[in-house]
């Protein structure tokens, strides 16, 4: 073989080649900005609510929620993107929960060895990240047909837009249900003592109100409909 | 009779929806009908009440600390919590997949109605919610399965109300925002308002 027709070959592989993707191209960028308002897992999709509004009593459990969550949403997405192509597809539900299950056992486990006192507080609701839908959510609807590192990216910008809301809600309910910010009392510092805690927001009555009010706002802004 | 009281506190006053907020997916998302609420709402006590003992009987005989000392004294400090997570969810999926199949065979108009639901069911917040609290409250297996019925007719009742009152609210002119999803949250929230008046009856 002669050396032109080698040359001749490699240019031929560079142009089969598609051009690289930049790390953060406009394509990936929506992966992670479109679930913090347009196409929220939370106010626009109707997902995890269920685990989100136990802990929002106060902000500090909230946070350590927020942060298991984007944990587990985004290493589910890069297991399952990874294994996408060798799952049985009939089985895929059960591999799913196994390996988020696996996942939360992790983060429960951590909690458990230190942060006791925040594992006590959160206590089943760890466990209930398993089931929390936006995790399955996003394995069934993202990572099963996309690449690892966009899988990473969408597993990011949904566990984001998901903690948001509840540190939002939180922040409400905390300061109106026990005059606090991160357990510092408020109200106190700026020499309103008297101020009346609101029960209604430390029970769960406040955290329905407070997210339905948010929905409220947001879809307004937004100009999201919802059809009868 | 403990059992009795169980299955009331479920129902009013530890409701799966209005007290901790389990199951919220599937009860925002399936109340727009009353018969299709219906069907999700027996799924829900049905498998509540297979999976809760179920899983009582696997962490009482082998994951709890020393429940393995039958084996001979080397497996008498083993403790297998935290494997509690897995294999809750494995037999919840599994019981789910087995529950849709014996329908399927014995009575095909039930699994026709109850179909589609079904497989949601696996995810449900509330069916591994009630396992992980069983464990929690230390009940025997009677109690736990009465926790879990109970806590299926709490779902039950609050899905069907809440479609019912979403049937009647097609007529009223909603501001455009807060149609739907922000409206029902605010309906859910004065429902539990409601509910709260059941607090502080001693059983």
């Amino acid at each position: 073989m002669s050396e032109e027709t080698l040359v001749q070959e490699e240019s031929a592989v560079e142009i089969l080649k598609e051009p690289s993707e930049p790390l953060l191209s406009k394509r990936r960028k929506k992966f992670l900005s479109d679930p913090l308002n347009e196409d929220n897992p939370i106010t626009v999709q109707v997902l995890g609510i269920c685990s989100a509004l136990a802990v929002t009593i106060k902000l500090e459990p909230t946070l350590t929620m927020s942060i298991a969550v984007v944990f587990v949403i985004v290493f589910a997405n890069l297991i399952i993107s990874l294994i996408r192509n060798i799952i049985p597809n009939r089985i895929r539900i059960i591999v799913q929960l196994a390996v988020v299950a696996a996942l939360v056992t992790l983060v429960s486990e951590f909690l458990k060895a230190y942060y006791y006192d925040m594992f006590k507080v959160l206590g089943a609701y760890v466990g209930l990240i398993i089931t929390n839908c936006i995790v399955m959510g996003r394995l069934e609807a993202f990572a099963m047909a996309n690449k690892p590192y966009d899988s990473i990216l969408d597993g990011l910008g949904s566990g984001f837009g998901y903690a948001w809301i509840i540190l939002t809600v939180a922040f409400f309910r905390e300061l109106f249900g026990s005059g606090s910010v991160f357990d510092f009392k408020v109200f106190e510092a700026i020499g309103w003592s008297s101020f009346t805690t609101n029960g209604m927001m430390v029970d769960s009555i406040g955290a329905f109100m407070i997210l339905g009010v948010l929905i409220w706002i947001q879809r307004t802004k937004t100009g999201y409909v919802e059809s009868h | 009779m403990e059992s009795i009281n169980i299955i009331i506190k479920g129902i009013f006053i530890e409701n799966m929806i209005f007290a901790y907020f389990l199951g919220m997916c599937s009860f925002l998302a399936v109340s727009k009908k009353v018969s299709t609420a219906f069907g999700l709402g027996m799924a829900v006590i049905f498998v509540l009440t297979i999976t809760v003992p179920l899983n009582w009987l696997i962490q009482e005989n082998i994951l709890k600390e020393g429940a393995l000392a039958f084996l001979g004294s080397n497996f008498e400090t083993i403790d297998l919590t935290f494997m509690q997570f897995i294999v809750f969810i494995a037999v919840i999926a599994a019981m789910v997949q087995l529950v849709e199949m014996i329908i399927e065979k014995i009575s095909p108009a039930l699994y026709g109605s109850l179909g589609i639901f079904l497989p949601l069911i696996a995810v449900n917040c509330a069916i591994l919610g009630s396992s992980l609290f069983m464990v929690q409250r230390d009940y025997t297996i009677v109690e736990a399965t009465a926790f879990g019925f109970g806590s299926g007719s709490g779902f039950f009742f609050a899905i069907i109300a809440l479609a019912a009152i979403r049937e009647k609210l097609k007529y009223s002119n909603v501001p455009d925002g807060l149609r739907g999803l922000g409206l029902t949250m605010i309906i859910t929230g004065l429902m539990g308002l409601a509910f709260k008046s059941f607090i502080g009856i001693v059983l």
